[in-house]
Parts: C-alpha cells; sequence; structure tokens
C-alpha cells in the first residue's frame, strides 16, 4: 500500500496552514499508524530514546528504593526490642524477602541500568543504543515484573521464602499461597528485560564508538557496564532455568524438588548461585565505575593505573563465575570443594584491592574538591573495604559455618551493597544530576544527605557484626531477652542502636528527596561543565539534546574531553589550560552535522510487556488470560516487525534552512 | 522475547555510523542471545543429567525410547540445517523464488520434526509417563519440550519470513536477516544432537 502520501488530517490542517511540511506518518500492520509525538505523555510511554528511558528507569527504581526502604524499617521496628509485636511471623518473612527482591532486583539493578542507558552512549560518543525499541521494551518489561512482584502485596500475600527462594522449601508444601508465583514470574519477565538490555548495551559498546575510541579509551564507567553486561548475558540463563523448574512444580506438578520423589535439595541452591554469586558483581561494578569517574574528577588528576581498573574489574567479573558455592559451605560439599572454593574467593579480593589502591593513589597528590559526589564516593571506597574484609572472614570455610546464617552475613552484605553500591549510585546522582536535568544538586543538603547516611549506616550495620558474632540469626522475626547476654554484648542494646540507625539512614535519604524537589524548583541552570569533567558526556549540552551529539566527535586520547580543555606545557610539564568547556560545547554546536535520523517511537515495546505480563498472570490465572496474554505477545511481535525502526524521510520536518540538525518534530 | 531482535533492522545504526567491529548489529546481538541460551539449555541438561535415573514411578527410559524412530526424526531436523544453508546461499545471490522455496522446505522438515515430537510425548504418555509421574519424567519433558518450542519458534519465524519476502516488506538487508534465523535455525539442531546423544543414546 502506498503510505508515503501527503494526507490531510484535521490535527496536522493547523501546522500545515502555517506552512510547515507535514505528513501522516508511515502505517505499520495496516491498523496501527506508528507515533511520532515528542511533546506531553506520549513522549514518555512511546519513546525509545535512550536518555528518556534512562530517567524513567531511574524514577521507578528509586520509588522501589523506598519502598523497599520502608520494608527494611519494619524489619528493624520488629526487632527494636525483645519479642517485637509489630508484624507478626509470617508478614516478617514477607517483609525480609521483599525487602532484598525489592532493592536487588527492582532498585540496584534497574538504577545502574538507569545510568547505563543514560551515559553509556554519551560516554562512547553514539547518538543512542544499538536497539531503541529493544531498550523500550526492557523498560517496560522491567516496570512490569516488578508491578507483579509487588501486586502479590494485595492479592493474598507476598513471597516469603527470602530472596534465594529455596526449593523445596518454597514448593507448593511450604509455601501454599500465591506469593511466590508472583515472584518468579515477575523475577522472569524483570529477567527477560535485564537480558535484552544486557545484550543491547554490549552490541552499544562494542559497535557503536565514536572513531577513535578504541577499547583501551574509553571511560572505566562504561567499561564496567560492559563487564556487568557480560555477567548478565551468561547468569541470567540459569536462573531462568531454576525460576521455570520451579514454576513447572507449583503450578503444573511437576517433581523436580519433591525429596519424596527422591530429588536433589541442592539442585535449586546451585542453580541459584551461579546466577546469584555473578549478581554481587552486576550490582557493585557499576557503583566501581561511577566512582572511578568521580575521584579522578574531583581530585583533578587522571585515574592511577587505567588499565588495571579495568583489568581488575574483568577479572573480577571472571572469577565471579568460579564461587558461587561459597554460600553453600554450609550444606556439606565436601573438603574438595570447600577448599576449591574458599581459594577462588580470596582470590577475587585481589584485583577487588588492586582498584582500592587504585582509587587511593588517584587521590593522592590531588586537588581534592570534597562535593557531595566526592564525599559519597569516598565513603564508598572506605565502607566497601570494611565490607570487602568481613568478606574475606567468610571466604575462610572454617570460620564461615560459624558466621552462616547470623546477622554477622547481614552486616557483610550492607556494607558493601549498601556502603558500596548504595553510596556509589549517591554520588552518581550528585555527579551527573546537572548532566541530566540542567540543574546542580544543592551541594550543603548534599553535605546533610551524606552525613546522616554514612552515620545510619554504620550505626545501623556496625552493631550487625556483634549481633552475629554472638549467635543472633538472620530471618528471625523476634530475639527473646532470655538469651540476650549482659555487659557489652548484650543484644538489647545493639538491636536498638541497628533500629535508631536505620531512621538516621531514612532521614538521610529525606535529605535527598528534599534537595531534588527544591533543585527541581530553582530556576538557576547549571554551568555546562560544573566539575571541570573528563570524559565525553560533557562535550554536548545538559540535558544533551534528542541527537545527542550536534557532531560526533572523534577521540584521541582517554578522556577526551579533558584533553581538548587541556594542554601539556613543554617547558614545565604541567596542564596549561587551553579552553573551556563551554567554549567546546558551543564549538560542537556551530560545526553539526546535518540531517540527523534519529529512531522513531513506538507503540510496541509497552504493548508487547502488556501482553508479557497477561500471559505471567495467566500462569496463575488460569489459561484463558495466557491465551490472551499470547494474542498480545503475537500481535506485537508482528506490529515491531513489520515497523520500520526509523520513520521515513517524510515523517519528519524538512531539513531547517540554516543547514544545522533536523530533530524529531511532532506531526501527528 | 530476544528473538524478536532476529528481525530488528536497525536503521538508526546503518545511516552513517561504522560499527567499530565490522559485524552488524544484529548479528552481533544474535551471537549473544544464542551464547546466552547455551546456558539455559546447559541448566536444563543438568538438571536432566541429575535426574535421568531417578524414577521411582512409571517406566525407565530404556523402557519407553524408541531410538530408530527419534533417530529418524533427528536425521530430518539435521537435513533443514543444509536446507537453510542453501536459503541463506540464495538470499546472497538475491534470488527471492529459490529463497523462499529452500525456507519452505526448511519449514516442512522443522514442522516434521515437532510433529514428531508430538508423536513421541503422546505415546510416551499412553505408556504411563506424564509431566508428573517421576524426576525423570519432569525434566525429560522439561528438556525436550523447551527445545520442542524453540524450533517450533524458529518455524514460525521461518513461514513469517517468507510472508514478509513475498509482499516486499523486509526491512534492511534481506540475505542478512535470513542468515540471521539461519544461525537460531543451526544453533537449535545443534543442541539437538546434543539432547539426542546425551538424553537418548547413552543409556542411564
Amino acid at each position: 500500500m502506498s503510505t508515503n502520501e501527503l494526507t490531510l488530517t484535521p490535527g496536522n490542517a493547523l501546522d500545515v496552514a502555517k506552512g510547515k511540511l507535514v505528513v501522516a506518518p508511515t502505517q505499520s500492520l495496516g491498523v496501527v499508524r506508528r507515533p511520532v509525538n515528542t511533546t506531553g505523555w506520549r513522549e514518555w510511554l512511546f519513546t525509545v530514546d535512550h536518555k528518556k528511558l534512562g530517567i524513567m528507569y531511574g524514577t521507578v527504581a528509586f520509588v522501589f528504593f523506598i519502598v523497599g526502604g520502608v520494608e527494611a524499617l519494619f524489619i528493624r521496628l520488629q526487632l527494636a526490642l525483645p519479642d517485637g509485636r509489630i508484624l507478626s511471623a509470617d508478614k516478617y518473612n514477607q517483609m525480609f524477602t521483599m525487602h532484598a527482591t525489592t532493592m536487588i532486583f527492582l532498585f540496584a539493578m534497574p538504577m545502574a541500568a538507569a545510568f547505563a542507558n543514560y551515559f553509556l552512549p554519551l560516554q562512547i560518543g553514539a547518538r543512542d543504543v544499538a536497539f531503541p525499541r529493544l531498550n523500550a521494551l526492557s523498560f517496560w518489561l522491567f516496570l512490569t515484573g516488578g508491578l507483579i512482584l509487588n501486586a502479590s502485596w494485595f492479592l493474598g500475600g507476598a513471597a516469603d521464602g527470602g530472596w534465594f527462594m529455596y526449593a523445596p522449601n518454597s514448593g507448593p508444601v511450604f509455601s501454599p499461597t500465591n506469593g511466590v508465583d508472583f515472584w518468579i514470574l515477575g523475577l522472569q519477565i524483570a529477567g527477560i528485560a535485564s537480558l535484552i538490555g544486557s545484550i543491547n548495551l554490549i552490541v552499544t559498546v562494542l559497535n557503536m564508538r565514536a572513531p577513535g575510541m578504541t577499547l583501551m579509551k574509553m571511560p572505566v564507567f562504561t567499561w564496567m557496564i560492559l563487564v556487568v553486561q557480560f555477567l548478565l548475558v551468561f547468569s541470567l540463563p540459569v536462573i531462568t532455568v531454576a525460576l521455570v523448574l520451579l514454576m513447572f512444580q507449583r503450578s503444573y506438578g511437576a517433581t523436580f524438588f519433591d525429596v519424596s520423589q527422591g530429588a536433589d535439595p541442592l539442585l535449586w541452591q546451585h542453580l541459584f548461585w551461579i546466577f546469584g554469586h555473578p549478581e554481587v558483581y552486576v550490582l557493585i561494578l557499576p557503583a566501581f565505575g561511577i566512582i572511578s569517574e568521580v575521584l579522578p574528577t574531583f581530585s583533578r588528576k587522571p585515574l592511577f593505573g587505567y588499565p588495571f581498573v579495568v583489568f581488575s574489574g574483568a577479572s573480577i567479573g571472571l572469577v565471579g563465575f568460579g564461587v558461587w558455592a561459597h554460600h553453600m559451605f554450609a550444606s556439606g560439599l565436601g573438603p574438595v570443594s570447600v577448599a576449591v572454593f574458599s581459594m577462588a574467593t580470596m582470590a577475587i579480593a585481589i584485583p577487588t584491592g588492586v582498584k582500592i589502591f587504585n582509587w587511593l593513589l588517584t587521590m593522592w597528590g590531588g586537588k581534592i574538591w570534597y562535593s557531595a559526589a566526592m564525599k559519597f564516593a569516598i565513603g564508598l571506597v572506605i565502607l566497601f573495604t570494611i565490607g570487602g574484609l568481613s568478606g574475606v572472614t567468610h571466604a575462610v570455610a572454617p570460620s564461615d559455618t560459624q558466621q552462616t546464617d547470623t546477622y554477622y552475613i547481614v552486616a557483610h552484605f550492607h556494607y558493601v551493597l549498601f556502603g558500596g553500591m548504595v553510596f556509589g549510585l549517591f554520588s552518581g546522582f550528585y555527579y551527573w544530576w546537572p548532566k541530566v536535568f540542567g540543574k546542580m544538586l544543592n551541594e550543603k543538603l548534599g553535605s546533610w544527605n551524606f552525613w546522616f547516611m554514612v552515620i545510619g549506616m554504620n550505626l545501623t550495620f556496625g552493631p550487625m557484626h556483634i549481633l552475629g558474632l554472638q549467635g543472633q540469626p538472620r530471618r528471625m522475626y523476634v530475639w527473646t531477652e532470655a538469651r540476650a547476654g549482659e555487659g557489652f554484648f548484650n543484644l538489647g542494646f545493639w538491636n536498638m542502636v541497628s533500629s535508631i540507625g536505620s531512621f538516621i539512614l531514612a532521614v538521610g535519604v529525606l535529605f535527598f528527596i528534599i534537595n531534588v524537589i527544591k533543585t527541581t524548583r530553582n530556576p538557576e541552570r547549571a554551568p555546562l561543565d560544573p566539575w571541570d569533567a573528563r570524559t565525553l558526556e560533557w562535550i554536548t549540552t545538559s540535558p544533551p539534546k534528542v541527537h545527542n551529539f550536534d557532531r560526533i566527535p572523534v577521540v584521541h586520547h582517554l578522556d577526551e574531553f579533558f584533553h581538548r580543555k587541556y594542554e601539556e606545557d613543554e617547558a614545565t610539564h604541567t596542564m596549561k589550560q587551553v579552553a573551556t568547556g563551554e567554549e567546546l560545547v558551543r564549538a560542537e554546536e556551530a560545526a553539526a552535522d546535518a540531517d540527523i535520523h534519529m529512531p522513531g517511537p513506538s507503540y510496541w515495546p509497552l504493548l508487547l510487556s502488556i501482553g508479557v505480563g497477561i500471559l505471567g498472570m495467566g500462569v496463575i490465572y488460569g489459561t484463558p488470560i495466557m491465551v490472551v496474554g499470547a494474542l498480545v505477545v503475537l500481535f506485537s511481535s508482528y506490529g515491531w516487525v513489520l515497523e520500520p525502526s526509523v520513520p521515513d524521510a517524510i515523517d519528519f520536518d524538512t531539513p531547517s534552512t540554516d543547514g544545522h540538525t533536523k530533530e524529531i518534530t511532532p506531526v501527528g | 522475547m530476544a528473538d524478536i531482535a532476529t528481525h530488528d533492522t536497525d536503521h538508526a545504526t546503518d545511516h552513517g555510523h561504522h560499527s567499530s567491529t565490522g559485524l552488524s548489529n544484529n548479528k552481533l546481538a544474535m551471537w549473544l542471545f544464542l551464547g546466552s541460551e547455551c546456558l539455559l539449555f546447559g541448566g536444563l541438561i543438568s538438571t536432566y543429567m541429575l535426574y535421568r535415573g531417578r524414577v521411582q514411578n512409571g517406566p525407565h527410559p530404556s523402557q519407553i525410547y524408541d531410538i530408530p524412530f527419534t533417530s529418524v526424526s533427528s536425521f530430518v531436523l539435521l537435513m533443514s540445517s543444509l536446507t537453510m544453508v542453501l536459503a541463506v546461499s540464495s538470499a546472497h545471490r538475491k534470488d527471492d523464488s529459490k529463497t523462499n522455496l529452500w525456507l519452505l522446505i526448511t519449514g516442512l522438515l522443522g514442522a516434521t520434526f515437532v510433529g514428531g515430537q508430538v508423536y513421541e510425548f503422546t505415546t510416551f504418555y499412553r505408556e504411563g509417563l506424564g509431566f508428573t509421574t517421576s524426576l525423570f519424567s519432569s525434566s525429560f519433558y522439561s528438556l525436550t519440550g523447551f527445545h520442542g518450542v524453540h524450533v517450533s519458534v524458529g518455524v514460525i519465524m521461518l513461514m513469517s519470513l517468507m510472508g514478509i519476502i513475498k509482499k516486499g516488506k523486509i526491512t534492511g538487508d534481506k540475505a542478512e536477516v535470513v542468515e540471521l534465523i539461519g544461525l537460531y535455525w543451526h544453533f537449535v539442531d545443534v543442541v539437538w544432537i546434543i539432547i539426542f546423544t546425551l538424553v537418548y543414546l547413552i543409556p542411564s
């Protein structure tokens, strides 16, 4: 059918009357026209722009951060006093399960995806990711998965088996409610989202770097994200298998974890941790990447030992696949396995230590600017090191069997994940906020934010080392006065300290929210290069235009933006400023490429995700719903395939008269 | 879902942007997806290998496998890889009608294999091997069923591809799209060789 004809509709008649060439968008699938809106709510719903998707990822992830945080506060309220009565045993189980699941799958991973989505194309000098529509699909599938997971609260109770959901405990006999089913389906869908996202980002990094940007000239953040995506591509299918087996058992009566049939209770544990341990690095490496950008910028020095930071990150990822059984030392694997996994786990401390020393030496002798971003980055280095050291004590199998399932473990992973990952993400918020929104977050509130969080975090998780070594078990919904002990090691005192700490921590997060609201209301624009930054994302406007770069930068150096601003003075061997960031951005604007085509918005990612969501619900609520979901999926898949990923040229404006870039404009 | 990537010929990257590796985005994505699939089947195969001898109820593997029958259907599936290669080569020669002919034959061979699997499952079920009968039966049906679904998705993609080629609706490089689906198809065949060997040929 001929679709490229000029059509006049009531919607565009006005524009045509104003002398603007406006045409109807190309039809796809015969019935549905592709959206081309770039304003209003449609702009967000149907967008394929990596920057908008990044902001959407970040917003949704932050909401889940609050949800997970409130769940944590309930846990601490329950444990503040002996024989707590805030939650029943059952609700407490749901609370810690959903706290961990939410924080890991719905906050940490998507928040890292938010940073990756937004900054990875910018850091490598690309105009978008390799598959923009798949990128949108990733986001909508993640949201679908998150909603399904949390819908369980209102539909008969949430999952209650811990985030590792050990089978047979999570089988139909011991977990009869639908909570675990929602959990399985939510995670499968979120897993598909991550898998698609990771393939997309790997292809983007490997294929779409700006001319001259070799792998060893890539910013460390991009490198760490690349490593993480490889971890995801090869670990997600393994948990998918575990989830599918459990789903078959719970929904269709399969026998995989039925011990009375002779099932092996360790099967789930192996499958889960083959995914679960690489997952730990999936969580921490993006934060390492962020502070590897922040520390050099605010120390005004290049990153010390760039190749070492890169390769230690890659080797953490590689060795991370060979250590999963250290989560299972207490399960009786046998001395050889335990020794091998113990050694491998200790070996991971080496590249991690390399990184920490590189960061320290980056700061050494630098002119340190203690901005909020820098404070969080330094916080990460210190707190992660504490968590890393207690991690080494778990690697020693005899000591680990004493610590297994005590609060000592809880202390360890909160130091690495909260002190490490969350501090890294907050560092990223302060560092990149002016880039994303064109406004500076308030530094003073940032300082309050940091100090409340760092004090709250140490008060919350520090005492857990003592609680754990005293033998307080994880996942117990009460502790009793009778066994609390005396003096310095009294459980009651340290539980109370920990609970108070958690609320100080919450106030710290509240400061951040206040800061965001205040900044949004403040009309003052941020300078184009507020931090004297080093990497390519700063060589364009803030926020960047739809097409990111007016001209694709040609890269000659690691830290290209810095080297365009500064040149080495031959005589004194010092760096001398030759241009400001502002001047460079203006120069790029002046030399803009003509006729940039960007991928058009699309309905299909959203529709496909809705179909997948319905399909998932069908597993719980019956086959007819499944059929409906499958039909939606099929319909949107064909719509997707038949839709050209770039709108026809006729869907755009004519090139602008001054010979500069043209952007997508709303035409329908 | 990621299967869809095979069709996603992406202009944003073709237009005015070089590819740093020399491989097209689509092909790189397909290889990564297949790499990921290796671990999916790896997990399912491991589960089967763990459970294949664990039969408390119902028939034992050696009592029900019909090796000659499965050998024939395996041969049919392997031949479809040959016809797929011929389809790709016709597509490179820009011969649409030949491409479609070979795609049709490939799809029919794939459908024959799936039909054989349906027949096999039905026979096994009549002989007392239900999905929930034993650890062996659950893991057998999951592994081979997952593979069967992959073949079926492949058949649907082949048929859709024929329709799209006929209508001239293909976006981007036609030969490459055929090649991408070919990659997927060969992968599914290779996985079957492993499954056939481990499940049927090696006695438990």
